[in-house]
């Protein structure tokens, strides 16, 4: 008896520092917003704490459809980030998968490097990539237009007006979904691989000499048998880019324009400079009803195929 | 003499040996495509030109030299090192002590702990940037270093608990045991056992709790006040005046001290089992 509540005591010396603190700065800020969202901003910046849905009719507001349109942007945006980080994700963890087993590891220490970099550089690394003065239009705008300018010059009876008109002008890459999109995608391109390197390596290669056995061809096999079974690493990974993408707030910031902000932004301009703190805190909420739906999904997919598994590993 | 065949080639139709060449492409462009952005940032650091472009004009380290007599990024430098410090040390304590916690025992109210736990994780840097920006303004606590510690340490926690766990979780239970039957009292297995076999964990957790802390923008961003400028803050604000080649230095050396302390932490996890994980 004695002995069982020292033990008592000592599970509980061991978790409280770590339950203060989680509670007191990351729980109880938490409600704090979630409590805000359905109050109203005082005349002097100040918070009503008056229980009404306002801030969420004002987000959701189809005859005013401005935040409402960020909100699809954002959604188009990260779901366009996630579709091509698996595209270029899941043939790169394949080719991972496929190497002998030293190079498999260095090549996923490759994989991790950057991302374990500071993300706000990675980020600045792209505007000097894409921006009017940068490096793809200095070569698209400056070394190509001169070449092609001398190209007409040199044979005069190429049709290659348009051309020298189009490299005229820098390529409109800045300040554009396109850019943001590039810069989601670059940030988060390891957290796509990863999970469908884990499920590749994973699969079991007698499958596809069965599947070869019953005349599938290399395609039919990879369709029906490889795809299929590695599914469960596609969702999470795609949860995983899909999430951070929906909350990103210093690539658009940095990459984007006045025409493709996105949810973020709103929420930093209404935080910092428009001091609509309740609204601010509704689209967080928004915000982060996502993002548990994104979680509650990733768990129950990725639990229930690991069910699913045929019993190896 | 006789050229032999590869009978794996034989078998292999030439559809297929295309199919693996473009798999092989993609995949080594896939690892240029994360290196180049990198690598031109770096060039471009050396570039003797005060304009970045895509121009090559000489090469030069005048950059890196003004970097280092710049007093705003020497506060900076220092506060973020400070901060860093402060939170890593209370993060990798609180951490480890949370994971023994969880890992070794069964207690009322386990299972929204845990996710209390997780949830730091999760949840969009913008969204917890925000509420704690609200409750350090409600509470009426000032904005500045003490707020980015504060705020550092609630994300720290979970990060260092996670790798710890991971460490703790493949833990012998025999070894402890075997302390106790040569009649070790806890605190000596504790003491003489477990802590020494959980060490390369709890380095690594603090290795990650510093590396994100020295990173973070949003969360300190947000809860920054006048005077608490970090690095990531300072860069920022250079950016938004402007793209320069003195960004381009500082931006370099904190490349090469992330890389650095990847490495290390690499290291580190692979002293313990040989094993690396990757998060």
């Amino acid at each position: 008896m004695n002995k069982n509540k020292r033990k008592q005591w000592r599970v509980f010396g061991l978790i409280f520092p770590s339950l203060f603190w989680l509670v007191v700065f990351f729980a109880i800020p938490l409600i704090l917003v979630l409590a805000m969202s359905f109050g109203e901003r005082g005349t002097y910046g100040g918070v009503i704490w008056n229980f009404n849905l306002e801030n969420f009719a004002r987000f959701f507001d189809f005859s005013d459809p401005l935040y409402l349109r960020i909100f699809g942007r954002t959604l188009y945006i990260a779901a366009i980030t996630t579709l091509v980080s698996f595209l270029i994700g899941y043939p790169m963890a394949f080719w991972i998968a496929s190497q002998p087993e030293k190079r498999r590891n260095s090549l996923l220490m490759m994989l991790m490097l950057p991302f374990w970099t500071n993300f706000l550089v990675r980020t600045y690394a792209w505007i000097l990539i894409l921006r009017d003065q940068g490096v793809i239009n200095t070569i698209w705008a400056g070394h190509f237009h001169n070449a092609v300018v001398w190209l007409v010059a040199v044979l005069p009876g190429l049709p290659l007006d348009w051309l020298v008109q189009a490299t005229s002008n820098p390529l409109p890459l800045f300040g554009t979904n396109l850019a943001i999109i590039i810069g989601l995608t670059y940030g988060w391109l390891p957290d796509m691989v990863l999970p469908c390197y884990a499920a590749i390596e994973r699969f079991d290669g007698s499958l596809v000499e069965a599947a070869q056995d019953l005349y599938a061809n290399r395609v039919q096999a990879f369709f029906r048998v490889i795809f299929p079974l590695t599914l469960p690493g596609v969702v999470a990974g795609s949860i995983l880019v899909f999430i951070p993408s929906l909350g990103a707030y210093v690539t658009p910031d940095l990459l984007g324009g006045a025409k493709s902000v996105m949810i973020g932004n709103i929420i930093y301009s209404q935080f910092m400079s428009a001091r609509d703190y309740p609204f601010g805190a509704a689209i967080s909420f928004v915000l982060m009803a996502l993002m548990l739906a994104g979680t509650l999904f990733y768990f129950r997919f990725t639990v229930a195929g690991q069910k699913g598994e045929p019993g190896h590993d | 003499m006789t050229k032999r065949l590869n009978p794996q080639a034989m078998k292999t139709p030439f559809r297929f040996k295309i199919g693996r060449y473009i798999l092989t492409a993609h995949g080594l462009l896939s690892y240029v495509f994360l290196y180049a952005p990198i690598i031109i940032l770096i060039i471009f650091s050396f570039n003797a030109s005060k304009f970045v472009t895509g121009r090559w004009h000489g090469f030069t380290l005048i950059w890196y030299q003004k970097l280092f007599v710049d007093e705003a990024i020497g506060a900076a430098l220092r506060n973020s090192l400070y901060i860093s410090l402060v939170a890593t040390f209370v993060s990798t304590i609180f951490g480890t002590m949370v994971s023994l916690a969880m890992e070794r025992y069964n207690f009322w109210g386990k299972m929204p702990f845990d996710a209390l736990l997780y949830l730091p994780i999760i949840i969009p840097d913008i969204a917890m940037a925000v509420m704690l920006l609200l409750f350090f303004v409600m509470v009426k606590i000032p904005l500045g270093k003490l707020t980015i510690i504060i705020s550092h340490i609630a994300f720290d926690i979970s990060f260092v608990a996670i790798v710890v766990r991971a460490r703790l979780a493949q833990f012998d239970s025999a070894l402890e045991e075997a302390a106790q039957d040569l009649y070790a009292n806890n605190w000596k297995t504790f003491r003489y056992v477990t802590f020494p076999l959980l060490m390369p964990g709890i380095l690594a957790g603090a290795l990650l709790a510093f590396t994100l802390s020295l990173d973070d923008f949003v969360i300190t961003f947000f809860t920054a006040g006048p005077g608490s400028s970090t690095l990531p803050l300072r860069i920022y604000s250079l950016v938004k005046l402007g793209v320069t080649p003195e960004i381009n230095a500082l931006s370099a050396v904190m490349l090469l001290a992330s890389f650095l302390l990847v490495v290390l932490s690499v290291w580190l996890q692979k002293g313990g089992d040989g094993k690396v994980d990757f998060m």
